[in-house]
């Protein structure tokens, strides 16, 4: 009899306890949604996307889309040199919105946020590109500030640098008086000026 | 002639050969008297920016302003360099020198950038560096790079060497020349350990249309022939409230170049300084410089 006392209440007990413990794994929940969420909007310059491609629906509204992991015979300029052999298209992109990025986890970002999709396996150089440490940043120490996406700098789908060419170098001490006048080039859309030297 | 005849003779000759001529211009005789910024008031200042303005318009046919803004305060700048980065293009070279309006010819330029081979000796041997390297691109294979500009010490030898404190250590951390009051013996390019200053040999020439005429008297404002300059943060950018980056951290392709304010835990030049592996050139000599080089792989 005593037996069937405790055993009613502790059945009491745990019916009271019950809706306090889920209502705190909701809470938890939610917090966790919210860091989640925590990445701040960024300023970013705009993604450049290949004259006449965006948006992507434009062409493939009209197609069923084709899961299969093979070579296409259409976007044969882009060469896929960033893991390739771990990854291909759908992977970030998404197959029914061709219009959005997707994430691992089935979420849709937008090309202006594409960070959020670098960051997934970029975890550390997202942090950094956070607080400006890695990648390029323009406009005030102190103020508004405009952030280079990732993928302004890095071609996403071949994310090595290109090598460039370097401006001219310094006059030798022994040039420096055969410097005749200057002319401007363009170099990434602004005037720079460089000497021009006596033959 | 007696003794006191002659060194009246002689002042007199010294006078006429130092002093402007009689009939040159109200502005020559002004620059001439013209006081040490540093002793300077408002109004002095003014009167000073205005006959400046007046002589550049009257040179160059342009507006030119010259901006006195004082150092912002709870501010020290620093620098930083990212040398797991740096690809050896020199965009930040011609950047300064369009933004900073140095002379194109005689050319003068405010960063040098070295070109050193992988696995060579190097901090300690900057001499042995090269800085006339011309691949068709960069970075060449096996070589990475580090450019060197003013670094901005808190214990700068220059400034303790200058007979005439033309130039001087800023409460922002700035070293800064006043041309006008530099007499270009060169002193101070003497005791710089890091090449960062250049003398004007010659007239300094830019073309007209090049001209970046939003100056700073203690920064980008066209120079006269005599006189030693210097890298200063482009303070007519970083002293504006908000201020901008630096000319050569905007350019930079790669993003190498940081630069904010030392005394904000916020700042990505604070954040750098704590999470990355840091050091500053010539460490020893303990100029301790606000010019931090880092590597980020
Ligand atoms: S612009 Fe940047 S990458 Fe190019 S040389 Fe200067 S610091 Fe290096
Ligand atoms: S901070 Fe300004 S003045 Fe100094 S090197 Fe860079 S561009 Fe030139």
């Amino acid at each position: 009899m005593a037996g069937k006392l405790v055993y009613f209440l502790l059945l009491v007990v745990v019916m009271v306890a019950m809706p306090v413990y889920s209502e705190a794994q909701d809470n938890t929940t939610t917090m966790d949604n919210s860091t989640e969420n925590d990445v701040p909007k960024f300023v970013t310059t705009k993604p450049q996307f290949t004259e006449g491609i965006f948006p992507c629906s434009n062409c493939h509204a009209a197609m069923t889309p084709n899961r299969q992991r093979r070579e296409l015979s259409f976007h044969t300029e882009i060469q896929l040199n960033h893991a390739k052999r771990q990854r291909w298209c759908l992977d970030c992109h998404d197959a029914d919105n061709r219009n959005v990025l997707k994430l691992a986890n089935g979420d849709h970002v937008t090309f202006e946020e594409s960070y959020n999709l670098c960051g997934q396996c970029h975890g550390n150089i997202f942090r950094d590109w956070k607080t400006g440490i890695h990648g390029k940043r323009i406009g005030y120490w102190n103020g508004d500030k405009t952030y280079y996406l990732c993928v302004n700098c890095h071609n996403p789908h071949s994310p090595h640098f290109k090598p460039l060419k370097p401006l001219p170098m310094p006059a030798h001490p022994q040039d420096v008086t055969k410097i005749k006048s200057t002319t401007s080039i363009e170099v990434d859309g602004r005037k720079l000026y460089i000497p021009v030297y006596e033959k | 002639m007696n003794r006191r005849n002659f060194l009246k003779t002689a002042a007199l000759g010294v006078g006429g050969i130092l002093l402007p001529a009689k009939d040159s211009p109200a502005s020559v005789w002004e620059s001439f008297f013209q006081k040490y910024y540093r002793e300077m008031n408002d109004k002095e200042k003014k009167d000073v920016v205005a006959r400046l303005e007046k002589e550049y318009e009257e040179k160059y046919k342009k507006h030119i302003k010259v901006k006195t803004n004082a150092p912002l305060p709870k501010v020290l700048y620093g620098y930083g360099l990212d040398l797991s980065r740096c690809v050896g293009c020199r965009r930040c070279v011609y950047a300064c020198v369009t933004e900073n309006n140095q002379s194109r010819n005689p050319q003068i330029q405010y960063i040098t950038v070295l070109q050193f081979e992988q696995g060579e000796k190097w901090v300690s041997d900057l001499e042995e560096s090269n800085k006339y390297y011309n691949p068709e691109t960069v970075p060449a294979p096996e070589h990475f790079y580090m450019p060197v500009q003013c670094q901005q010490c808190e214990k700068p030898p220059c400034v303790k060497v200058c007979p005439t404190q033309a130039t001087w250590k800023e409460p922002d951390g700035i070293v800064v020349v006043d041309y006008n009051w530099c007499i270009g013996c060169r002193y101070c390019m003497a005791a710089c350990p890091y090449n960062a200053r250049k003398f004007n040999w010659g007239e300094p020439t830019i073309p007209v249309d090049e001209i970046n005429t939003e100056t700073h008297y203690l920064g980008n404002r066209p120079r006269i022939k005599g006189a030693v300059e210097k890298c200063t943060f482009c303070i007519q950018r970083v002293r504006e409230n908000p201020g901008r980056y630096p000319a050569c951290v905007e350019v930079c392709p790669v993003g190498a170049r940081k630069f904010g304010n030392l005394l904000d835990p916020e700042s990505e030049i604070r954040v750098l300084i704590e999470t990355k592996r840091v050091f500053r050139l010539k460490e020893e000599l303990n100029t301790q410089p606000k010019f931090y080089y880092f590597f980020s792989l």
